[in-house]
């Protein structure tokens, strides 16, 4: 069949725009190289719903922020996806900072940023005691919130599945040409037809585009690198708590997570290699100095675990693209999606609709779709009656897998045979949380690779620990012959 | 609401032996509520000797260990509840719990022993830099792969930590054919018990590297080696003795963690020395009525150790009870 749109990448902008081309009557399929959806940036960021006061006025990142964060509540409830609309503080330590406020404060009154206000030393530590004696001001934003950005990711893509797009894991796109006016683009698992293509590559847009003859920008790995902490430290500020920004990016921030722990993070490193999510002692240590001078009681023994993500930064270029190539209009690219991409993955989504229209595709709604989506019911959720009735009816409700995070087999189940399932222990992870918590997976993995290879019905040497090759087995062990009745006969 | 007179949180070897005392001081009515399908907890992935000299004067597997003391439990008629996990204990000792048969259930408890045991700690306590691939787990963890299922987790290894169960599982695993290449250890002595160095790592020509550790993580998918480095007098790795080691798994034996959420959540003071509750003489915690045993309280090197301490907790317990009944 030949697709009326494929969308390359299922990282959160690529799912949203998904999700919402799903309204129309358009046969839309989506490619993705790897095992799981928000496998790049999507994955490991700082889950901040920013308010809209950092980008440039006039620029789409300042129209996609502040639009994005206005759609994000009823999105988030749309798709059962944790919000929280917590609001931030970005921190001043002196009076140049003070000066560095203002200026923020009228950008983002520009960019039209309601609610914006400078609190005194004595507010911040009436609203937030845990910030540090010397801020002597801050910009709060009301706007500004938090959400789970894979569970974002994952709630979008699901929606547009059940309202009939195609999703292509394990599918990386080889080349495209382009024959009578149609996309034939290879893929590692056979060719796909399309009338538009949509690039949502992330970090590799510069090379997808390249495949159509664009080079007209390019990439490089932005990477930072994070701590999370454990849920003793998740209630330690209210807000998210910023530095002033630099040239680098908004800084060290101190933030709590949907689900109650502490995260702090990013550091700012250009690097090469857009597979180099490794951690480093240098930045590790950079990043907690520079949360301690935000927040100088957090419990640097309380954390769980770190990781780096790589956001998509263009080359001599700081707006997104957002725009046809030059070289073939029914390409469009979507490309240089870093902060503020998660915010505003729902407003760039609505603008692709925009953009495809202006192009002469014909849209009609749907009059099926269907907005809503439904997450997998959480045992800590749920009160005494409805988890006495989710155990009635499913005994795997009441066998708790996951004893740190209150995860029950019922969930991971779940997180397998639902409408985008998991296919690893990460995959199970992000969905459920099993493993997420104080003793990330050292009693309940052997577990989850069961319930994995029980319901996907693969041998236990088969189970990932995040697609590819990250078995975590390498196979049985000695074989014993026990058929005369072994050592107890 | 159920009433019992003397609740036991964990089956394993402190659970048993808390619930038994209690029995044996003539309280009737002890239940002792379990996570797993089995009693005897960690024991039961235990499978080398050198358990029970003391209490029985010979040398037991773990499994056996286990064995005797689930077999007086049964023999004296104690409740237990398997598969069942508590989620909640009140200061004023009510005891909620689920399971897949009965649902939630809630228990007032006339005393309650806890006997959660402990963790292992993690990669993320340690905070090692690099990649995150698979092949990195903790000791334990690894053990119950090979020992419970029957799968071994990788061929080239290294362990960082000479606690006990990782100096334990690099003999097994190269019983197992697997290639232990080094037990690297941050201080300048062995963490674990002597006979274990000598019987486990020594006996198999396993090098111990003492003030060593591992510095970074490599590989994408799997794991495909570490960076060792010896460290100066404050544990500061040295950059000039880095040193790349190929190897397909990392064994985590770096200690262990008294388990105490349910402890905290109740109000129980802990003492930050042990990570367990403060406890009195006979064992009873901060709050009345509830006492702790075994690894929970503090990590115990031998299981005998926390079976003596575990007949104190159960006979305070039981005297509690009793004592309150009598009044």
């Amino acid at each position: 069949m030949i697709y009326d749109a494929v969308i390359i990448g299922a990282g959160v902008t690529g799912a949203f725009i998904a999700r919402k081309l799903s309204r129309y009557n358009l046969d839309v399929c989506v490619v993705e190289k790897e095992e799981d959806v928000a496998m790049g940036a999507s994955k490991a960021n700082s889950g901040i719903v920013h308010a809209g006061y950092d980008p440039v006025p006039g620029s789409l990142k300042a129209l996609m922020n502040v639009r994005g964060n206005r759609l994000m509540e009823d999105v988030c409830r749309e798709l059962e996806v944790p919000f929280k609309r917590t609001g931030s503080l970005v921190l001043a330590f002196n009076d140049e900072d003070m000066r560095k406020l203002e200026d923020i404060r009228r950008r983002g009154v520009a960019n039209g940023v309601p609610g914006l206000e400078i609190w005194s030393e004595a507010k911040i530590k009436e609203m937030e005691p845990a910030v540090a004696e010397n801020v002597v001001g801050a910009l709060y934003a009301p706007t500004a919130g938090i959400v789970c950005p894979y569970e974002l990711t994952l709630g979008a893509v699901e929606n547009a599945v059940e309202n009939g797009v195609e999703l292509k894991l394990g599918c990386e796109v080889k080349s495209i040409a382009f024959e009578d006016g149609i996309f034939k683009l290879q893929c590692s698992s056979g060719q796909i037809e399309g009338r538009y293509i949509i690039n949502a590559a992330g970090l590799y847009a510069d090379k997808i585009s390249s495949m159509v003859g664009d080079n007209s920008f390019s990439i490089i790995p932005r990477r930072g690198e994070y701590l999370l902490m454990d849920k003793s430290q998740g209630s330690l500020v209210k807000r998210v708590i910023f530095q002033p920004p630099s040239a680098m990016g908004k800084g060290i921030l101190v933030t709590p997570t949907v689900d109650g722990n502490l995260l702090i993070g990013p550091n700012a490193q250009d690097i090469q290699d857009k597979e180099d999510t490794s951690t480093t002692p240098e930045g590790l240590s950079q990043v907690k100095q520079g949360a301690l001078k935000s927040v100088p009681t957090i419990d640097m023994h309380e954390v769980i675990t770190s990781f780096a993500g790589l956001r998509a930064k263009l080359v001599d270029e700081d707006d997104f693209i957002i725009k046809p190539s030059a070289e073939n209009s029914r390409f469009i690219n979507v490309a240089g999606i870093d902060s503020p991409g998660l915010t505003s993955a729902p407003a760039i989504a609505e603008y692709v609709v925009g953009v495809m229209k202006s192009q002469g595709v014909m849209m009609k709604e749907k009059e099926d779709f269907n907005p809503l989506r439904k997450r997998t019911r959480k045992f800590t959720e749920m009160d005494d009656s409805e988890l006495n009735e989710a155990i009635r009816i499913n005994p795997a409700y009441g066998r708790i897998i996951c004893r740190c995070e209150k995860v029950s087999e019922g969930e991971i189940i779940d997180s397998i045979k639902r409408t985008v399932g998991a296919r690893s222990l990460d995959g199970v992870k992000r969905r459920v949380r099993a493993g997420m918590g104080r003793c990330q997976g050292g009693f309940c993995a052997p577990r989850v690779a069961e319930i994995l290879s029980r319901e996907l019905g693969i041998p236990m040497e088969e189970v990932t620990k995040s697609g590819g090759n990250s078995r975590i087995l390498t196979g049985r062990i000695k074989e014993q012959d026990f058929s005369d009745g072994g050592d107890d006969k | 609401m159920k009433h019992v007179d003397i609740v036991v949180i964990g089956g394993g070897p402190a659970g048993m032996a808390a619930a038994l005392e209690a029995r044996r001081c003539g309280v009737k009515n002890v239940l002792i509520i379990e996570r797993d399908k089995e009693l005897g907890g960690i024991l039961q992935q235990c499978i080398h000797n050198g358990f029970g000299l003391h209490v029985f004067g010979e040398e037991l597997t773990g499994p056996e260990y286990a064995w005797r003391f689930e077999q007086q439990v049964k023999s004296e008629g104690i409740e237990y509840m398997l598969n069942t996990m508590v989620l909640e204990v009140t200061p004023d000792r009510v005891v909620t719990a689920v399971n897949s048969t009965d649902g939630l259930v809630h228990i007032k408890a006339g005393a309650v022993v806890l006997c959660m045991g402990c963790r292992e700690r993690t990669r993320g306590a340690l905070n090692i830099p690099g990649t995150r691939p698979a092949g990195i787990l903790t000791a334990g963890a690894a053990q119950r792969f090979v020992n419970m299922e029957g799968y071994l987790p990788g061929k080239k290894i290294v362990i960082l930590g000479s606690g006990d169960i990782g100096m334990i599982m690099a003999r097994r695993l190269t019983l197992e054919g697997a290639q232990v290449k080094m037990v690297c250890e941050i201080m300048p002595q062995s963490k674990g018990l002597i006979r274990n160095k000598v019987q486990c790592l020594d006996d198999f020509g396993i090098p111990l590297r003492l003030r060593c550790t591992v510095v970074r993580i490599h590989g994408k998918d799997r794991l495909e080696g570490v960076t060792v480095a010896y460290v100066d007098e404050d544990r500061k790795p040295i950059p000039e003795t880095m040193e790349y080691v190929e190897c397909d798994t990392l064994l985590l034996s770096v200690g262990l963690i008294p388990e105490n959420e349910l402890s905290r959540e109740a109000g129980i003071a802990i003492d930050p020395s042990t990570g367990g509750p403060y406890v009195s003489k006979n064992m009873e915690t901060s709050v009345e009525g509830i006492f702790a045993c075994g690894n929970v309280v503090h990590v115990h090197d031998l299981v005998d150790n926390v079976t003596t301490e575990s007949y104190i907790a159960g006979r305070a317990a039981a005297e509690y009870v009793l004592g309150i009944k009598k009044g």
